[in-house]
């Protein structure tokens, strides 16, 4: 019991003190709608909602948790209360668990408004619950993992979110949020297939019986590794680099 | 006595600029034990690979005798540790700063609350509870700070230059409540660069300068070293002189004293024996200085300090006011 004292009590402080502020809360709420507007202005139609389902929600998943970790870690590193956690006597591989949970739960939220908009007003069929939950939960911890490396290795905030940008930007197109990878030029494919990204797209595409690359349970184990992957390398660059 | 921390042969490099070299020293649970240096002097940096912030180059650093150079994590939940800057969360304000500090530590809720409410009123910060860290004073930041290294009553504290930049009275306060802590067992581990403050408080104090301990001794041993030094200050009515001149003349007519002019009011003089006052007062007279006193100097650590490593300390303050 003792040891989920500063796991829960790092998360609640977090939660606090950036998740439920309301510009944020707002922008969880605002941005998947932004999305669906464009779309909609695009297509000059009614949306095809089996067709920009899994981009919308693997956007507002991306850019959530990327670009709260800006802030949770590269800005608390900045102003210096980041090394309260690192002089506490708890791993860093817990601590660090305790500072992504917020941005993944963070990202699941942000999730459910046009998820909740699609099955209810656009009557969306799911045919694979297990795959969207697992695509949500999954694609979350990816993102977050991700923008933690990023933050991990950047030294100002600004700095953070331009290379976030650097990132989530090309990954719309690469990852087949909007179009799917296989309709992609063959010489850009590989990079599709080396952004965790794809894999949590194509589960979400799974889950609506749309066009996949690969089986639910493919995708899964692929991000996985890459979970493990990325968790370790960002925990080897705080140690290395961070205690000097 | 019983050693708390020793460090062995501790060395920093940054690439090729040591920073800290292989310096050992032991710090006495109970003690205060002070870090004595100017700007740049490897305080900090030594500070930091005690508390597992910085990676040690080389060397080893034991808590109760226990190598922990490569598991610093294992000698945390003994530390407390109060940074040359303050480095809590801004937007909390300062009650729950300190619970949250606590609970790093793995401190209940209820107790983390009680030591918090605690600490605000030792710290005279009680009524400022409910308000935000950032809207706090250079002061009261500053003693929160302290508070919350103290939040889960750790064995010992490292306080780094805890009254630089502070008013007087604060400073003070501060130092009070150092040594009541002290008193009450927690050891202290202390760098500044304030010779006056050593002396007050510390029992041990290490001289470090370009990264090497040039002297460590205790506070009374230290100035016993200096005791057969006598010195005597002179002052008179302002008058215009020739410094080099008067330096001549005095040293013709009083070659065991040492001369110092400090300024056109005031010449010190210093030797190894006791200093017979009144044929340098005769002597100043018929050079029509008016003499209106002579005091007798006692030996301070700061005459330790200069002798021993060389560095005026007015260079040092002044260098730390302009930072
Ligand atoms: N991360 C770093 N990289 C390179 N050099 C460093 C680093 N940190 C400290 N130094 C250098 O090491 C030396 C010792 O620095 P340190 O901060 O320990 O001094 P200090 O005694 O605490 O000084 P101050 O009184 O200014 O706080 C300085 O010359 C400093 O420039
Ligand atoms: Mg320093």
């Amino acid at each position: 019991m003792r040891a989920l004292i500063p796991f829960w009590s790092i998360l609640s402080k977090d939660m606090k003190n950036y998740y439920l502020k309301p510009p944020n809360i707002s922008w969880g709420i605002i941005f998947p709608f932004a999305w669906m507007l464009m779309m909609f202005i695009r297509t000059k139609t009614a949306i095809n909602i089996q067709e920009v389902f899994p981009g919308i929600v693997s956007m507002s998943i991306l850019f959530g948790t990327t670009s709260m970790l800006a802030v949770t870690i590269t800005f608390e590193r900045k102003a210096r209360s980041f090394e309260r956690l690192l002089l506490a006597p708890i791993s860093i591989e817990s601590l660090v668990f305790a500072k992504i949970s917020g941005a993944i739960l963070f990202g699941i939220f942000n999730s459910l408004i046009p998820v909740l908009v699609a099955i209810f007003y656009f009557k969306l069929n799911i045919s694979s619950m297990f795959s969207l939950i697992s695509g949500i939960i999954l694609l979350s911890v990816v993102s977050t993992l991700l923008g933690l490396y990023i933050s991990v290795a950047a030294k100002e905030v600004f700095e953070a979110q331009t290379y976030s940008n650097f990132f989530r930007f090309p990954m719309i197109f690469l990852c087949g949020l909007f179009v799917p990878v296989l309709s992609l030029p063959i010489i850009i494919r590989p990079l599709s297939f080396i952004l965790p990204v794809t894999y949590g797209v194509d589960l979400l595409r799974n889950s609506i019986n749309g066009i996949h690359i690969f089986q639910t349970a493919v995708n899964i184990v692929i991000l996985l590794g890459f979970i493990v992957l990325l968790f370790t390398l960002s925990i080897y660059n705080i140690k290395k680099k961070w205690i000097k | 006595m019983k050693k708390i921390i020793e460090a062995k042969n501790l060395t920093k490099q940054f690439g090729d600029f040591t920073a800290v070299d292989s310096i050992n020293f032991d710090v006495q649970k109970g003690e205060i034990f002070g870090f004595l240096g100017p700007n740049g002097a490897g305080k900090t940096t030594t500070i930091n690979m005690l508390i597992g912030m910085a990676k040690v180059s080389s060397g080893q650093v034991f808590y109760y005798d226990e190598n922990v150079t490569k598991i610093m994590k294992k000698a945390q939940k003994l530390i407390g540790v109060v940074a040359d800057e303050s480095n809590l969360y801004a937007e909390m304000n300062g009650f729950d700063n300190l619970c949250f500090c606590g609970s790093l530590y793995g401190m209940p809720k209820i107790e983390r609350e009680q030591r918090a409410k605690k600490l605000l009123e030792t710290f005279g910060l009680a009524e400022f509870k409910n308000r935000k860290f950032n809207a706090y004073s250079k002061g009261m930041k500053r003693k929160l700070t302290i508070a919350a290294g103290l939040m889960h009553n750790p064995e010992i504290l490292f306080l780094d230059e805890p009254t630089t930049g502070i008013d007087v009275a604060s400073g003070r306060h501060i130092r009070e409540l150092i040594k009541k802590l002290n008193k009450r067992g927690t050891t202290i581990f202390l760098t500044t660069h304030y010779i006056e403050e050593a002396e007050r408080l510390c029992n041990r104090i290490a001289f470090i300068k370009s990264g090497k301990i040039i002297k460590l001794d205790s506070v009374d041993n230290l100035l016993i070293s200096n005791k057969e030094k006598k010195k005597i200050e002179i002052s008179f009515a302002e008058k215009k002189f020739m410094e080099e001149e008067l330096i001549t003349e005095l040293k013709a007519n009083f070659g065991k004293l040492d001369c110092k002019i400090l300024n056109q009011k005031t010449i010190e003089f210093s030797g190894k024996n006791d200093i017979n006052i009144v044929p340098l007062i005769n002597y100043l007279d018929r050079k029509e200085f008016n003499v209106l006193e002579a005091k007798v100097m006692k030996p301070s650590l700061e005459d330790v300090f200069v002798d021993v490593t060389g560095i005026e300390l007015k260079m040092m303050k002044k260098e730390k006011e302009k930072k």
